[in-house]
């Protein structure tokens, strides 16, 4: 594995930049259209870059259909030379990052615009379930129509089991995520959440209650992917990708899913970074449901498979604590905006590194790493993915 | 343990019928193997022709070996339940209606997993027997079974949503005087029918077990002439809005092909007795039904037509014969079709010739009368859509899936 990680090449010449995040709505008339050219109007606003600059394009939405990338170029008034669609859910911040990142490191693009936006209109929600996958479509939905929250139940109900995790323990990074949330303007959920509440929920699909849940909303999340020079000369704070993986279909041999990918490459990830777990300052989780972030506390490697349970007891999860974690209050707080909840991760890291996070922002950050998983096309989470993001002064 | 059903109550009828909904219906093509399999209660699974493993969900690509010969064969029925789940806030109309709904991940002893509905005995870890069935939507389903019996197993809530079971239903049975009929009347009212109306043709003509049948109890004879629409027409008028469960039993067999009868008579009698009959209660029964299919544990369920197998391949010297069970059966597949958007099952039973008085020349193998009436009612209770009765039946359809050209051939 180290091997392979000496093999790829490092990310140099290439930095992020112009975190973006245009406030989410519950429920939205407007188009994912809109809501990308909003995003893509931030990116410009705040970096100050000229629109015709912009010669990179990568895109992700569930809601954008009958467009694809190329549509929104002259619905937007790009000429890109270097376009992308990336249909991956959650891993699709990661694996935008990480294409938009070679694509300017091989000189194929100079400044791409990063963008993931959906809309949220009343029906979206259940034709999204519906529609999802054929594997889906055929083999999962039909079984109770309880779509994502009915088969990651499937997931979480053997996890408990098998590791003696338990309804607290999710409920404590639910909890602790609020408190987080309730420091972040844009985030949907705006009152605070104790551990009884937490335990009082409703249930959805058992074991997964009601603030297990993410509330499906319309919003967009984007960055900047570019040449070192281009934005040194605009003056942008920017951040360097010290490391990323990404990962299909990794343990397909496991009956019930107990890891996603990361654990077959995180070794990878933490050689290409030239750091370990302990030196990273904020951690982002991809949150769907909060066992899948205890999950990524054991394949991440900040403790073993099966520990995920006890490292949740003895951590303090909010911006002042000893592991600060989703501190904008991730999706399971700010809401799941389709596939802009792949990026929420990574807005939020690039602005704690750069030092803009505001009142959220955990003292001192220097490396964050974010995580993506997503893709539920039948019994399990396919995709997984995660990049470190260093800040100017690491 | 399972809850015994308790008798359906008297219906308030200022009360509004509950419309029937359907569980998700889109499928992939391939996906319709399992359909295929479901329709006859065969348990059948993708296997790699190439590198001989089972796959699930259905694949046009072997993930093992890349082959895309995936033929479905029947498979082992058994596995592990290794996680399941109470799904209460679905996000569909159907379920949201019978939530709670417990699914389930089956480890199958075949090696794939598959989400599944589960019977309420089966438990977390234990062993499980796997079947397909079809839903509300008439889609393939995987269901989970205890492996072992349990007591009133087949009263389970989930169970019976997939099946059109006699217990408790109101039934009618076209014709009383056929013996198929009475067969039917009999396995039926041991099977929990509540009431079975016995159409019987030519009400004035005495028969010798109408007595009998005036005896039973819950069997009601009324007077039923299928080839006349006024007659059944005004029998829909009082019962169709209680009809849970329609068993078609229309019969009139005589030899011969085209050219070597006489006339033309016996093939208006034919058609007028057996397709205008279908389309006679069709039309009558069908919209009442469709209406009727989500109205508590005695809704209307299903729709049975017993066929003729020589309906599927024309069989010469009873040629005409054939022919019109050909077009019943084409008009069931319409029919199915129609029914389908109120979760009612149309069920086929195809049989070899009937041990009685129209085939009376035919050597053995023949059927009795009491094992199409035993395939109707297991048919029901397993929520079938094709059921083939003796081994003449079951040699047709085999020989029609194998070459179609060497049957017709032989047949003819």
């Amino acid at each position: 594995m180290s091997q392979a990680a000496r093999q790829r090449l490092s990310y140099d010449g290439v930095v992020v930049a112009a975190p973006v995040t245009v406030p989410y709505e519950r429920y939205s008339i407007e188009s994912a259209q809109w809501w990308i050219g909003r995003a893509l109007k931030g990116l410009v606003e705040s970096s100050g870059i000229d629109k015709r600059a912009i010669d990179g394009l990568v895109v992700s939405s569930f809601t954008l259909q009958p467009d694809s990338a190329v549509a929104l170029t002259q619905h937007f008034g790009l000429s890109p030379r270097w376009l992308d669609t990336i249909p991956l859910g959650g891993v699709s911040g990661i694996a935008g990052l990480r294409k938009a990142a070679r694509a300017v490191q091989a000189g194929d693009a100079d400044v791409v615009a990063c963008i993931a936006g959906d809309t949220n209109q009343v029906d979206t929600f259940r034709r999204t379930l519906e529609n999802f996958s054929r594997f889906a479509q055929d083999a999962a939905y039909p079984y109770g129509a309880g779509g994502a929250n009915a088969s990651f139940a499937l997931i979480a109900q053997h996890y408990m089991k098998r590791f003696g995790a338990t309804r607290e323990d999710f409920g404590r990074i639910a909890v602790s995520q609020r408190a987080n949330a309730l420091r972040n303007p844009h985030a949907l959920m705006k009152a605070p959440l104790t551990l009884e509440q937490y335990m009082k929920a409703r249930p959805i699909s058992d074991p997964i209650h009601l603030f297990d849940c993410v509330m499906p909303c319309a919003g967009a999340e984007a960055f900047l992917v570019m040449r070192e020079d281009i934005a040194a000369s605009l003056k942008l704070p920017v951040a360097r990708i010290a490391a990323t993986i990404e990962r299909h279909n990794a343990f397909p041999d496991d009956v019930v899913q107990i890891r996603g990918g990361w654990a077959r490459d995180i070794g990878e990830l933490y050689a290409m970074a030239g750091m370990g777990p302990d030196d990273l300052d904020v951690v982002l989780t991809y949150d769907d449901y909060p066992f899948v972030v205890m999950m990524q506390f054991e394949d991440l490697g900040f403790c073993e498979k099966g520990e995920g349970p006890r490292f949740v007891r003895e951590h303090d999860f909010t911006i002042g604590g000893d592991f600060p974690h989703n501190t904008s209050g991730g999706q399971l707080s700010v809401g799941q905006a389709g596939a802009g909840g792949g990026y929420l991760g990574l807005t939020e890291g690039l602005r704690q590194v750069l030092g803009q996070a505001g009142p959220t922002q955990v003292a001192g950050a220097r490396a964050a790493l974010a995580s993506g998983f997503g893709m539920i096309n039948y019994e399990r989470g396919l995709s997984s993915g995660a990049a470190i993001l260093t800040g100017p002064s690491s | 343990m399972t809850q015994p059903l308790s008798p359906p109550r008297k219906r308030n009828p200022l009360n509004r019928t509950q419309a029937p909904s359907q569980p998700p219906a889109a499928r992939s093509r391939t996906s319709h193997g399992f359909t295929a399999a479901a329709a006859e209660g065969r348990f059948a699974l993708q296997c790699c022709a190439h590198c001989g493993s089972f796959t699930y969900p259905a694949r046009e690509i072997c993930p093992e070996c890349l082959s895309t010969e995936l033929p479905f064969v029947e498979a082992p029925r058994g596995g592990l339940l290794v996680s399941e789940t109470t799904v209460r806030v679905p996000a569909d109309v159907y379920f949201r209606e019978r939530a709670p709904w417990r699914i389930g991940l089956v480890k199958l002893d075949c090696g794939p997993v598959m989400v599944s509905h589960l019977h309420g005995d089966c438990a977390e870890g234990e062993r499980v027997a796997m079947s397909l069935q079809l839903d509300k939507s008439g889609q393939a389903v995987a269901f989970a079974k205890p492996q072992q019996e349990t007591p009133h197993m087949q009263d389970d809530r989930q169970w019976r949503e997939m099946t059109a079971d006699p217990k408790f239903r109101r039934i009618l049975v076209t014709n009383g005087r056929s013996p198929v009929g009475l067969a039917a009347v009999e396995a039926l009212l041991k099977a929990g029918a509540r009431t079975i109306h016995v159409g019987v043709p030519e009400n004035w003509k005495p028969f010798p077990e109408e007595e009998r049948l005036r005896a039973l109890d819950g069997v009601k004879l009324v007077p039923l002439d299928l080839g006349d629409e006024r007659s059944v027409r005004d029998l829909a008028a009082d019962i169709a809005g209680k009809t849970d469960i329609l068993v078609n039993t229309a019969e009139f067999v005589r030899p011969g092909g085209l050219t070597d009868r006489q006339g033309t008579s016996f093939f208006q009698m034919e058609l007028a007795e057996t397709y205008m009959g279908l389309v006679h209660l069709a039309q009558s029964f069908g919209p009442a039904m469709r209406m009727r299919g989500a109205d508590g544990i005695d809704s209307a369920a299903a729709w049975v037509n017993v066929l003729s197998v020589y309906a599927l391949a024309n069989w010469q010297p009873f040629g005409a014969h054939a022919a019109s069970q050909a077009g019943c059966l084409a008009l069931s597949h319409c029919l199915r079709s129609e029914l389908r958007s109120g979760g009612v099952k149309v069920m086929n039973v195809f049989t070899g010739p009937i041990d009685g008085d129209w085939f009376q020349t035919l050597p053995p193998p023949k059927v009795a009368p009491r094992a199409v009436a035993d395939g109707i009612v297991s048919g029901l209770r397993q929520g079938l859509e094709e059921v083939f009765v003796g081994d003449v039946a079951q040699d047709v359809r085999r020989r029609l899936a194998a070459n179609p050209k060497a049957l017709e051939r032989e047949l003819g």
